[in-house]
């Protein structure tokens, strides 16, 4: 498969770019249009946070194949801030929309596996990935 | 998982039904339907997929729009299930901790258990009801080979843990005075030090301290900037405001707090209260001290523990069953 695998965000426009790769990746793949609209709901939370937060980033996509499963696998990663208490930003009803479910912890719902890493001052990248049913 | 999937099953079975006959019965087990999928934590989204695959085998020639027009409304229904899903995971969080408060109030009454003392001559009533799971009013009775009682009423302004947890301190600071150590000011002035000294500023608590004395038929008391009491004039049938001037314990390293005496007379009654009782409210405004006290007038003539329970139960009542500050009401009377 031919795979141009990065959308850089620097506007609001940006993010829907990046759903936009995220949902024609997802189709390719053979995910179900429940999936394929929760990976562009999780694509959109992880792009709109790097364009409030970071300015800048960008959001790649990964095909990974193993041997009994197939998903794909969304990078976000930025130059920005950080975040400094990331246990904290995880919670539930944290976010600034505050306990309507979206936010860092609706990503990790959304997909099937979840993992950030951030350091303060330096930037942060978060994984997800989402396994073909 | 199994059930879930076979509930899928059924939802195309319904829809099917209910396109054919219209019939009520379909949109009743409809209903069924929709209360198990939330209890078994199924997004609206999945249920609009669903729909729409049961659609297209119904009507394989379904229009391109309505086809699209529905993921569309998929699309916008992500937002929901992720609420519910949080919504289910901060409620079971929200059980685990209401356990944990469970445990809490329980302790807190075994801490401040008082004994409502038997006294030659006293008919004493007393009640005290949170609000919430845990009390931040606290009363205590101390009695003496001398047959004199001491009376111990204090209100945590704020309610819940935090007013729970410094009410706990202000019971066993009493404990540990000295058991000659008996007059309402000087008691209240030991306390204001604890208060001060342990206590952050932003919490303050009231409190009464009273001293009846059988022997020369009087009360003592002192006030900590506490919710006046009243005294009943049984033979005239009038309240009198029980005046004592006092700052809440806490706010100053030494308060000095005057101490007043009265006669009490036999049939006559000390009342004794918190703000939770007098700032009962109506609707949007507060009951007023007339219509407070014509209540506690009705119930009066009741033995003492009767009477306490039904203005309980009267502003209980009043309230719609639900208080919205800690109720504690004690009616002390001079029977021979
Ligand atoms: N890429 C990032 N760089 C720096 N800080 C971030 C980044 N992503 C998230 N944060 C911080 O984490 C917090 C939580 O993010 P999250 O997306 O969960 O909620 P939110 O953006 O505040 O609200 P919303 O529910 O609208 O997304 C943010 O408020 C922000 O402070
Ligand atoms: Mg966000």
């Amino acid at each position: 498969m031919d795979f141009k695998p990065c959308v850089n965000i620097n506007k609001e426009l940006d993010i829907v770019g990046a759903r936009q790769l995220g949902r024609t990746r997802a189709k390719e793949l053979g995910f179900g249009t429940v999936d394929q609209a929760r990976i562009a709901t999780a694509i959109s939370e992880l792009a709109r946070n790097i364009y409030l937060y970071a300015g800048k980033g960008k959001v790649c996509f990964e095909v990974i194949d193993q041997l009994d499963k197939q998903g794909l696998k969304v990078v976000a990663s930025d130059e920005g801030p950080g975040i400094r208490d990331i246990s904290q930003v995880m919670q539930d009803g944290y976010s600034t929309s505050g306990g309507l479910g979206a936010g860092l912890p609706g990503v990790k719902r959304l997909m099937d596996h979840f993992e950030i890493h951030s350091e303060w001052g330096k930037g942060t990248e978060i994984q997800a990935i989402k396994w073909v049913r | 998982m199994k059930a879930i999937k076979l509930d899928l099953d059924n939802y195309r079975k319904l829809l099917k039904e209910y396109l054919l006959t219209k019939d009520e019965r379909a949109l009743y087990q409809a209903e069924q339907f929709s209360k198990l999928s939330v209890q078994h934590n199924i997004s609206p989204e999945e249920i609009i997929h669903v729909h729409i695959e049961a659609l297209k085998e119904l009507y394989p020639e379904l229009p391109r729009e309505i086809n699209d027009s529905l993921n569309f409304l998929l699309e916008a229904m992500i937002s929901y299930g992720l609420a519910l899903q949080e919504n289910h995971f901060l409620r079971e969080k929200q059980l685990a901790l209401e356990s944990e408060i469970a445990v809490a109030a329980n302790m807190q009454k075994t801490l401040l258990s008082t004994v409502k003392p038997c006294i030659k001559g006293l008919d004493i009533g007393a009640i005290s009801v949170p609000a919430n799971q845990m009390n931040g009013d606290y009363y205590h009775f101390v009695t003496d080979k001398d047959d004199t009682l001491g009376i111990a009423l204090a209100d945590v302004i704020g309610k819940g843990i935090p007013a729970a947890l410094a009410m706990s301190m202000i019971k066993y600071s009493m404990d540990s005075f000295p058991e000659n150590q008996r007059e309402p000011s000087v008691i209240l002035e030991s306390l204001n030090r604890v208060v001060e000294r342990n206590v952050d500023p932003s919490m303050f608590i009231t409190m009464f301290y009273g001293l009846y004395n059988p022997e020369h038929e009087t009360f003592s008391y002192a006030s900590a900037g506490h919710e006046p009491g009243f005294y009943y004039h049984a033979a005239k049938g009038t309240f009198e405001e029980i005046k004592a001037k006092g700052l809440v314990l806490g706010a100053t390293e030494h308060a000095n707090y005057q101490q007043f005496v009265s006669h009490i007379r036999t049939g006559d009654c000390i009342i004794l209260l918190t703000d939770g009782v007098t700032e009962c409210r109506l609707g949007d405004r507060f009951v007023e001290r007339d219509e407070f006290l014509q209540v506690i007038k009705d119930y009066i003539h009741l033995p003492a523990q009767d009477a306490v329970e039904g203005v309980y139960k009267y502003f209980e009542r009043l309230q719609d069953f639900h208080l919205r500050d800690d109720f504690t009401l004690i009616i002390i009377r001079k029977e021979v």
